[in-house]
């Protein structure tokens, strides 16, 4: 690259990043509110599983099969495009939060099953023989040792769904692959953008890395040997 | 007088896994302030009859009195259906339980395991619920460690705040499920006088357990079980000493061998 051009793509660095900031707060917000879809969802779904009616664990494992085997960008294009035939039109947006959502509420599901499922079940028999019921022992005992032990996948989920939002942009949602591709076919810096876009998506997972990493050190009630 | 009425009565209990029959028809009844200890052979049904008893493996046939009313099951038309679990949860709440592996809630110190219960199940204030914890940890000598957490303590620190935790629910009866087997031996003591002293106290107890001599010591009515049955039931002298039946004896000699 000869000095003048590079001078050239260094002189649009401050836009392409206020560009891709914007594109970032998307993508950020996109993840946190499909997490929140996907944790909720996905919870309701490991008790159904765990739960001992035959057909709420025939729902939740129907559910948990056709959501994590049907790929993701399908699932999009059916709640964006395929809807529409229904007569129900989301807004793009709302159609990716909803696919990553329900998409991530399959994975989580299994996160959480296992999680709880780690927790020794004598455990749960202590709490009842102090009178507590199958309700208040999953809510005071199971569940605050399981969520200790479900952070590392759920981290290894949100940093995954982070990164699979990109495939929004093909839904059009603003989101910061989409605007990458918009500078990109403006002003044809494809090295410098991608480049950039890839530091961004790398910084903000380790972001969230550590981030998790703290909570799960808090968490700790005894520093680990 | 006043009619007395067992604490617990137990008729043709039978318990099945699948096709593996545990448990063949039991029968007994444990009177208020009795100490009871079921001895015999593993795989003779006695943690299974335990757990029954507090409702942690539920009956196949039979029925559980705990003061006189049915454990686990309504009649509801002369038909017998389950309890709902917030009815089971509260009779659950009348029995203490130590577990051979003591169970104690890993995320709580040490105060917060014993005060558990009484705040969060019977609804008691923290303030009083605080004060009778530390009352029962001096009691078995764990005031000091108020503020670990179980896995900073030895099995035999571990077992006696599970007491500690039984006890904070104030039961009418405790049931001890092998609380000794799981500990490294010079620990076995500790625990043992913590439960020596409860007796002392009157507490009504139904002990599953290997240590022969504290049966023998502690005991009202010894109880030997092997296949699932009752084989004999005395006082600890007919059963340790005096039993004419074969079986008992020759268990009795197996484990005073060594």
């Amino acid at each position: 690259m000869d000095p003048s051009a590079l001078a050239k793509s260094l002189e649009m660095l401050p836009y392409f990043l206020k560009v891709l900031g914007f594109g970032a707060l998307t993508t950020l917000g996109l993840t946190f509110a499909a997490f929140v879809v996907a944790a909720v969802l996905g919870f309701v779904l490991a008790l159904m599983r765990l739960s001992r009616s035959k057909p709420l664990n025939w729902v939740a494992s129907i559910y948990l099969e056709i959501f994590r085997n049907v790929p993701i960008l399908t699932q999009l294009f059916i709640l964006y495009f395929g809807l529409t035939y229904v007569g129900i039109t989301l807004p793009a947006v709302g159609a990716a939060i909803l696919g990553f959502g329900l998409n991530g509420a399959a994975i989580l599901s299994e996160v959480f099953r296992a999680s709880i499922r780690t927790i020794n079940r004598g455990q749960a028999e202590a709490a009842y023989s102090i009178g507590m019921t199958r309700a208040k022992a999953m809510r005071l005992i199971v569940l605050p040792q399981a969520f200790k032990v479900a952070i590392p996948g759920m981290t290894n989920f949100v940093i995954g769904l982070l990164k699979d939002t990109s495939l929004a942009s093909a839904a059009a949602v603003p989101e910061m692959t989409f605007r990458a591709k918009m500078l990109v076919s403006e002003t044809y810096q494809t090295n410098l953008i991608y480049f950039l876009l890839a530091i961004i998506y790398l910084a903000l997972s380790l972001l969230i890395a550590y981030g998790a990493a703290r909570t799960e050190r808090r968490l700790n009630v005894v520093e680990e040997r | 007088m006043a009619v007395t009425h067992p604490l617990v009565r137990i008729e043709g209990l039978h318990k099945s896994f699948g096709s593996l029959a545990v448990l063949k028809g039991i029968d007994l009844t444990v009177q208020q302030g009795q100490k009871i200890s079921l001895i015999g052979p593993s795989g003779s049904g006695k943690t299974t009859l335990l757990r029954c008893i507090n409702f942690l493996e539920e009956p196949t046939q039979g029925s559980i009195y705990l003061d006189d009313r049915l454990l686990g099951q309504r009649e509801v038309h002369g038909r017998r259906v389950p309890m709902s679990d917030a009815e089971l949860a509260r009779m659950r709440a009348e029995m203490g339980m130590v577990f051979q592996r003591f169970n104690l809630f890993p995320h709580l110190s040490v105060l917060e395991n014993v005060i558990l219960g009484p705040t969060r199940v019977q609804r008691r204030t923290r303030a009083e619920a605080i004060e009778q914890a530390e009352d029962l940890l001096n009691k078995v000598g764990m005031f000091p460690k108020r503020d670990a957490y179980p896995e900073q303590l030895s099995g035999g620190q571990q077992q006696r705040i599970a007491i500690a935790r039984a006890l904070a629910m104030r039961p009418k009866l405790m049931l001890f499920d092998e609380a000794t087997s799981a500990l490294d031996p010079e620990l076995v003591g500790e625990v043992l006088q913590v439960m020596r002293r409860l007796a002392e106290e009157g507490m009504t107890m139904i002990i599953v357990t290997h240590e022969m001599r504290f049966a023998e010591s502690v005991s009202d009515q010894v109880v030997f079980m092997a296949d699932g049955n009752i084989v004999e039931q005395g006082p600890p002298r007919q059963i340790f000493r005096e039993s004419t039946v074969e079986r008992t004896r020759s268990f009795i000699r197996a484990v005073q061998e060594h």
